[in-house]
């Protein structure tokens, strides 16, 4: 449905099988499929965890944690079951790659989900995937049939003597259920607020279980690990940025699309080779470098290596690899606005900080916009925004924050333009355009 | 109260999946919904009988989820996305299109019960923005008039 890019500079590996029919199972046994998690039976736990540790794989979901360390934490001996659960709830502003991965390679996050249940000895996995994807969720529940169908799951698989139940999961739009306290929440049939933690979801989970919950990205990258070896992994990329990352590029961009890049490369190359340059020959004015929650880079910030720690150095993160490209036409006032409506609407009401302070910075930002701010808003906006970091129960209020506390240090003067009751400098250049 | 032979196995199988009844509880709403067209208060009480739970806990979880309606929407829901990257594209343009030809704001519905309209936040098409979701399906790299063709198709569909 969603069309494919290509460019030169591509490395497929979670891609790889993409346009390639491979939702077909035959067609995915083909192309490797199902030998990395017979390769994986063959191991002992502790050396797929090792290996997975090693080749530098780290969270697709945004926070870029590495993933056999996360599963290092499951407990080897647990009262309860264990599980899987892989977060298919994609909905960060900026983010549309996984939808492509269960659209072209269900398989492939099917393996991975299996690959985790070997390494932490867990014999159940939930696949959980967004609402809006129906069409993916067909998708997906068919791959599960069929997989069952070759023996591939359930009782004995492979004739290793192990069992393992993969089940698809739906959720009915939340973003807040991306956030993996949240998601649990959702899959046991609860409205999605996060949980407090301690206790980490590693020890006590789903239904109180020790649960791993990867990303589906990082779950589809398992397999090829398993194959590709962790050396031949995490060389792809800087120091302990190992691989590729699927890039959502997006927004005023001439190729826009999702492209399989090595981990740390270049965001200015990405932008104008890769994307083509700005739409109408215009100049850039900001980049956000991995979905909303991500501050912003300015326009000579870009000579940046896209990993996660270089990120982190320049001020931003690397999120969830959505790239979305700003041109000088864009109002930040207007941009900031729109960010804080999503997280606002989004939050899910649960702590105090982040449900007030986002509809706060909602109202004032919206005065703002109309030309009815106030000099000190501008210091309010950053001061409330300052106020939410590391003060909420999850993730959510930190990913409303830090974009905003961006947009106002970075882009003040545009604020400044919208003082004293002058309209949006920039709607006003348009109307000029297009009078 | 009657679901359809294929919601009925769903549920069925889907029970079977997890260690409480309740768990199985949102994809299932989403799917009575699309039924019925919306979570009427029979279908509430349903719903609340077969995975053990009051009618109070299951509006608490229908309150949650954006997808989730009391209210029945038009035959074809007609959302369209105005975050971030669709913004960028001409989403909020598109938008206003939609209120103009349909003549209906955000939640409303077209008297003929054909379309309704909704503002919707980032549905994962960012790299073919700007996008819209009618129902399920995703139609992308939208202008003003791709948006007129989509809309007269579905009304043609629907009226045959």
């Amino acid at each position: 449905m969603a069309s494919l890019v290509s460019h030169p500079d591509e490395v497929r590996v979670v891609s790889r099988r993409f346009g390639q029919g491979a939702t077909d199972i035959d067609r995915y046994v083909a192309l490797d499929g199902y030998k990395a998690v017979q390769k994986a039976l063959a191991m002992k736990p502790d050396d797929i965890i090792t290996l997975v540790k090693d080749s530098g794989l780290r969270g697709r979901g945004g926070a870029g944690f590495n993933t056999g360390l996360k599963w290092s934490f499951v407990p080897k001996q647990a009262p309860k079951p264990k599980y899987i659960l892989c977060n298919g709830d994609e909905s960060e502003p900026g983010t549309c790659k996984d939808r492509l991965i269960f659209e072209h390679d269900p398989h492939s996050v099917i393996e991975g989900v299996m690959i985790a249940g070997l390494a932490v000895g867990s014999h159940t996995g939930y696949i959980y995937i967004r609402g809006e994807y129906r069409y993916l969720s067909v998708i997906m529940q068919k791959a599960i049939r069929d997989a069952y169908a070759k023996g591939f799951l359930g009782k004995n698989i492979f004739g290793s003597g192990y069992d393992f139940d993969v089940y698809w999961h739906g959720g009915a739009g939340a973003y807040e259920v991306g956030e993996e306290s949240a998601l649990m929440e959702s899959l046991e049939g609860k409205r999605g607020i996060p949980r407090i933690r301690p206790p980490f979801p590693a020890v006590v989970g789903l239904w109180g279980g020790p649960t791993v919950i990867n990303n589906a990205e990082t779950l589809a990258s398992v397999p090829h690990i398993i194959l590709g070896g962790a050396e031949w992994f995490a060389k792809m990329g800087p120091p302990k940025n190992g691989g590729t990352r699927l890039f959502c590029l997006s927004g005023h961009v001439a190729k826009p699309g999702v492209y399989e890049l090595p981990m740390g490369y270049n965001l200015k190359k990405m932008i104008y080779d890769v994307g083509g340059g700005i739409t109408n020959g215009r100049s850039l004015k900001a980049v956000v470098p991995g979905g909303s929650s991500c501050p912003v880079l300015k326009a000579d910030e870009i000579d940046v290596s896209m990993d996660f720690d270089s990120l982190m150095k320049a001020g931003s993160m690397l999120g969830s690899g959505g790239v979305v490209v700003l041109d000088d036409t864009t109002c930040i006032v207007k941009f900031a606005l729109r960010t804080i409506k999503f997280y606002q609407h989004e939050s899910c009401g649960w702590c105090i900080p982040c449900r007030e302070g986002t509809d706060w910075l909602k109202k004032t930002l919206t005065r703002f916009h109309h030309g009815a701010g106030v000099k000190k808003d501008i210091d309010n906006i950053q001061y409330l925004a300052e106020n939410m970091l590391g003060r909420t129960f999850c993730p959510l209020g930190d990913a409303a924050a830090m974009p905003t506390i961006a947009f106002v240090k970075k882009f003040r003067q545009e604020f400044e333009d919208h003082l004293d009751g002058r309209a949006c400098p920039f709607e006003k250049a348009a109307e000029l355009a297009t009078a | 109260m009657k679901f359809s032979a294929e919601f009925e196995s769903r549920l069925a199988e889907m029970l079977t999946h997890y260690p409480t009844k309740r768990s199985a509880l949102v994809p299932t709403l989403l799917y009575a919904q699309d039924e019925v067209g919306a979570l009427t208060d029979e279908v509430i009480a349903e719903i609340a009988g077969r995975v053990d739970l009051t009618v109070l806990e299951v509006r608490n979880v229908i309150s949650y989820y954006s997808l989730l309606t009391t209210k029945p929407r038009g035959r074809y829901n007609v959302q369209v996305c105005t975050n971030i990257a669709c913004m960028l594209r001409g989403g909020e343009e598109l938008l206003d299109h939609c209120k103009k030809k349909l003549g209906v704001g955000h939640k409303g519905t077209t008297p003929d019960g054909m379309f309704s309209l909704e503002e919707v936040e980032c549905i994962g098409a960012c790299s073919w923005a700007p996008a819209v979701q009618v129902n399920y399906d995703f139609h992308e790299n939208l202008t003003a008039e791709k948006m007129d063709k989509v809309l007269d198709d579905y009304k043609k569909k629907g009226t045959q």
